[in-house]
């Protein structure tokens, strides 16, 4: 009785952008018709990025009236995390909305370097910045360092990907609706790769090449010497990338056992060189950017307070 | 969950004692959760030491203890033994503060290290599983790889005691480098009447199954269970129906070197590699023969009375199964052609000891005599340079280990052959620790009257007639040279490389001379690291026959260990995957060296009886999804807590 009655009330959804590439709003579309079906069930009550709503009429709503809020991007601004506990307050489930909001994602990479850095490299060095002004008067304030969501809030669920991929969004928002907070794979990537067939029975490596280096050939990336993260990356997306052939860079996250996606990565990329001892730190070095390599997503989150050293 | 655990710290004399303030280990210790006895005592290991933890055990109700000794690699089946009496032997772990701490540092924080050492080994054994060994059948046959002396040992050593061998030699004989040997130190009998008993023993016993003129292609499986490809090679030549009489050998119009005698004799492409061959038949070389076709030559199977040879004889693959393997693959000599001082070896007057042997054989390339190659004259000089290759960092940095032997039995032969002859030896250190050897030594220089120059030689050039000697004598300082009609190089043993293919096959590790690495340089010196697998003669290292059986009884008799039970007991501490959560990334498969990890449907699978537990696996496992038994995150991350 009580599920029918359920159904009838349409559940009150957020939508917010906070530090990001508006690449999770866009996705938020991309389950097409699927949204349309959702619209029977959801009423958007507040969504920036596609309805005219301030502000003020979400802090004129009731605390936890809203069912369920999606945050997007990272917290990068005093707005960023004014915002993320407002939306605390009014929601009943705070849903971390793709890679920025969970762990920082590449602009988390901003946390090797201290505000100051960030400014001039952003304001003054850049070439194609003419006129050298830094951003004063009339703006939130640029925090120290990036957080993400759960650093600032309490966080009921995680939607991973960069942004999160169709199939990922589609468990997870069924899911949602239904009232539960634990969904999407506990496996790798490697398990539902479309190149999984061709995974030789070992793979060997003795020689990095970057993936613009090698003829597309259908084969395991890592067999062909180009790190995948894969291996190290929570399977959902179908492996669309890799279909592409791009590597996966890792945008799912970790895996349920693993703290640190990169250093998992990390101990298997070299548990798996093939190269003699003293060849090894030249092959290693040959790795370009391994911090953009194996860190791509994660930084902010294993460095919660940044590059700061000069900060508090 | 072990809740009252009792902590042994041992003095090992003053091995530990001397730099670990034990009776301070022991005080810190019993402040730490659940530890509720700690003690020392001299010897641990002694019988009382083993009796005090017994005690102990009874009075304090302990239901797991920890020992802070030396190693687990030493002690931990002592202690455990002791234990398995009152509760799941893995109730009982080893701290080890010797090893890790007494012996690597001194002062006050070698003391501290202790402490911390023993409290993350507590944390560790708090966390433990009680665990049973794993049971792994045994097929009770044995592979010998490698027809020597040592591989002859060690087949006859097993099938006497009554389990079946299967004996595969890639040559068309059994016998090995023994074979080609002349004379052997430092008793001077003759090589091949002390081998062909041993040669004909092996082809007569019903339990041994020789595969001659083949080759391993493959090895999967584990202690107890490997399954083994075998190539039989055809020999055109039907083994049972030969009669060894030679008239095949008289009409074949094809004539190439013999690698029995070193390429110092022709042989022809139907051969037979020396008289007392076994198994005793022909072998039709299929690179040398004219083509295996009756339309171009078919004088051999014209001749053959006994209608033995067969043209159409095709390769063969057979399986076998056998639960041990022994590797005797033994070795070769180093490239002589690598030795740029020597003149690559490239002139006819320098022979390699090997070429010598032959040489002073009676059945050899000149029936026994000392020949100059380049003349057929009998040498008046001749010059035997030890070390050619070995202890010499430009190419192998070991000690061959025979040459020294091996070179003094040349000179004394050659003395006995050219009476009136001069020889001379150049060597850096007489090496004669075997029985008899020093004697033997002692005899050649003085009786024999053979000029030991202590000195390497520098260059040897031709001038005419004569090969131009130039070295220096370490003793007087002064330089020297001589004009010899012969130069003999004690060449370095190195491994074979076919051994190389070997050791892959079976995930052995190889050393930079070639040679198979044991499992324990002392006490495991027949092992491999992986069980079941075992080593016999020069494929392990370079030694000299009595070395070389020794080591085949050596592992014959573990061989025979392994056999007398029909089940294997085996560490449990093995990793074990969560199957559900593995994506089958491959990396354990990739990293195993034990090949303890195999695909199964797409994921990866853990052979028990395979893995050894080293943890490379779950070291490298992107979704930290392998898991050491009593290895556990849980555990590694509550000894790192307390020793933080």
């Amino acid at each position: 009785m009580e599920g029918k009655k359920m159904k009838n009330v349409k559940k009150k959804i957020a939508m917010y952008w906070g530090a990001g590439c508006g690449g999770c709003d866009v996705s938020l579309l991309g389950i097409h018709e699927k949204l349309l079906d959702l619209l029977d069930e959801i009423e958007i009550v507040f969504w920036p990025c596609a309805m005219d709503i301030k502000y003020e009429d979400l802090e004129k709503m009731e605390d936890k009236s809203i069912d369920i809020a999606f945050y997007n991007g990272a917290i990068r601004t005093e707005e960023n995390e004014e915002i993320a506990k407002l939306l605390r307050k009014k929601a009943k489930l705070m849903v971390a909305y793709g890679s920025c909001a969970i762990e920082g994602c590449v602009i988390g990479l901003a946390n090797l370097y201290n505000k100051k850095e960030i400014f001039e490299a952003v304001y003054l060095k850049n070439e194609t910045t003419k006129e050298k002004i830094l951003p004063s008067r009339d703006l939130p304030e640029f925090l120290p360092y990036l957080k993400t969501l759960d650093q600032v809030v309490k966080v009921d669920a995680f939607i991973p990907g960069c942004p999160p991929p169709k199939p990922v969004l589609e468990e997870a928002l069924d899911a949602l609706l239904q009232g539960k907070t634990k969904f999407g794979k506990e496996v790798a990537l490697c398990e539902e790769c479309p190149r999984k067939d061709t995974k030789p029975e070992k793979i060997e490596i003795s020689k990095f090449y970057r993936w613009h280096e090698k003829e597309d050939n259908g084969e395991c990336f890592l067999a062909q010497g180009i790190i995948c993260m894969g291996p190290a990356t929570r399977a959902g997306c179908k492996g669309e990338c890799i279909s592409a052939n791009i590597p996966c860079t890792g945008c799912m996250g970790a895996l349920p056992r693993v703290r640190d996606q990169g250093a998992a990565m990390l101990s298997a990329i070299a548990s798996l060189l093939d190269v003699e001892d003293e060849k090894e730190d030249e092959v290693i070095d040959s790795i370009k950017d391994i911090i953009g390599t194996f860190y791509k997503y994660s930084t902010a989150k294993l460095l919660p307070r940044g590059g700061m050293k000069d900060e508090s | 969950m072990a809740r009252r655990i009792g902590v042994f710290v041992c003095h090992c004399g003053v091995n530990i004692a001397g730099v670990v303030d034990v009776e301070r280990v022991a005080e810190e210790i019993k402040k730490h959760p659940n530890v509720v006895f700690a003690t020392t005592y001299q010897y641990m290991c002694s019988d009382p030491g083993q009796n005090l933890i017994r005690q102990k055990i009874e009075e304090e109700n302990l239901d797991a203890v920890v020992i802070a000794a030396c190693s687990p690699a030493m002690h931990e089946e002592t202690f455990r033994n002791v234990c398995k009496d009152y509760f799941n032997p893995y109730r009982c772990e080893m701290a080890n503060i010797r090893e890790q701490c007494s012996w690597v540092h001194d002062g006050k924080e070698a003391t501290e290290k202790a402490i911390k050492i023993v409290k993350a080994t507590v944390e560790k054994l708090k966390e433990n599983e009680d665990l049973l060994p794993i049971l792994v059948p045994v097929e009770k046959r044995c592979l010998v790889i490698g027809g020597g002396i040592a591989g002859i040992q060690a087949a006859l050593d097993i099938a006497d005691a009554g389990y079946e061998v299967i004996l595969v030699e890639k040559e068309p004989s059994i016998g090995g480098r023994m074979a080609q040997l002349s004379e052997t130190f430092p008793t001077l009998d003759c090589s091949q009447c002390i081998l062909t008993p041993k040669m004909v023993a092996l082809s007569r016993h019903p339990k041994v199954k020789l595969y001659a003129y083949s080759e391993i292609l493959d090895i999967s499986g584990y202690v107890g269970n490997f399954t083994v490809k075998i190539l039989k090679k055809p020999r055109y030549v039907d083994e049972d129906k030969c009669t060894v009489c030679g008239d095949c050998e008289k009409v074949c119009p094809v004539i190439v070197p013999n690698e029995f005698e070193m390429g110092r004799k022709p042989r022809k492409a139907i051969y037979i590699p020396f008289p007392q061959a076994v198994p005793s038949t022909y072998t039709l070389d299929r690179e040398a023969c004219l083509g295996l076709a009756p339309l171009t030559c078919a004088q051999c199977k014209d001749a053959c009375e006994a209608g033995a040879i067969d043209y159409d004889m095709q390769p063969k693959i057979v399986e076998e199964k056998v639960g041990a393997i022994i590797v005797a693959t033994g070795y070769n000599l180093y490239d002589k052609n690598k030795l740029v001082e020597y003149g690559y070896g490239e002139d006819d007057d320098i022979i390699t000891s090997l070429e010598f042997e032959r040489m002073l054989s009676a059945s050899g390339p000149t029936q026994g005599k000392i020949i100059k190659p380049s003349t057929g004259e009998v040498p008046k000089k001749i010059v035997f340079i030890q070390c050619a290759g070995s202890r010499d960092r430009q190419h192998m940095p070991y000690c061959s280990s025979i040459c020294c032997m091996y070179t003094a039995k040349h000179a004394l032969l050659y003395k006995h052959h050219v009476p009136d002859g001069e020889a001379y030896v150049f060597y850096i250190d007489i090496r004669a620790t075997g029985k008899g050897y020093e004697e033997f030594i002692a005899r050649v220089m003085e009786e024999e009257r053979i000029n030991y120059i202590r000195g390497k030689v520098a260059k040897i050039y031709r001038e005419g007639n004569k090969l131009i000697v130039c070295g220096v004598d370490t003793l007087t300082g002064r330089r020297i040279e001589i004009k010899a009609d012969l130069v003999v190089l004690a060449m370095a043993i190195v491994g074979k490389e076919e051994t190389k293919e070997i050791a892959k096959l079976l995930k052995v590790a190889i050393d930079e001379g070639g040679f198979l690495k044991e499992s324990h340089p002392k006490l495991k010196p027949v092992e491999a690291l992986s069980r079941g697998i075992y080593f016999a003669g020069c494929c392990q290292s370079p030694k000299d026959i009595p070395s070389a059986v020794a080591q085949a009884s050596a592992a014959a008799s573990k061989v025979l260990a392994l056999f007398a039970k029909d089940r294997l007991e085996k560490d449990p501490l093995v990793a074990v995957i969560d199957e559900e959560h593995c994506s089958g990334c491959g990396v354990c498969i990739s990293v195993c060296p034990y090949g303890a990890m195999t695909w199964q449907n797409g994921k990866a699978k853990c052979i028990e009886a395979l893995c050894e537990g080293c943890g490379t696996c779950a070291a490298a496992c992107p979704s930290n999804n392998i898991e050491m038994r009593n290895f556990k995150d849980e555990q590694i991350e509550k000894m790192v807590e307390v020793v933080i």
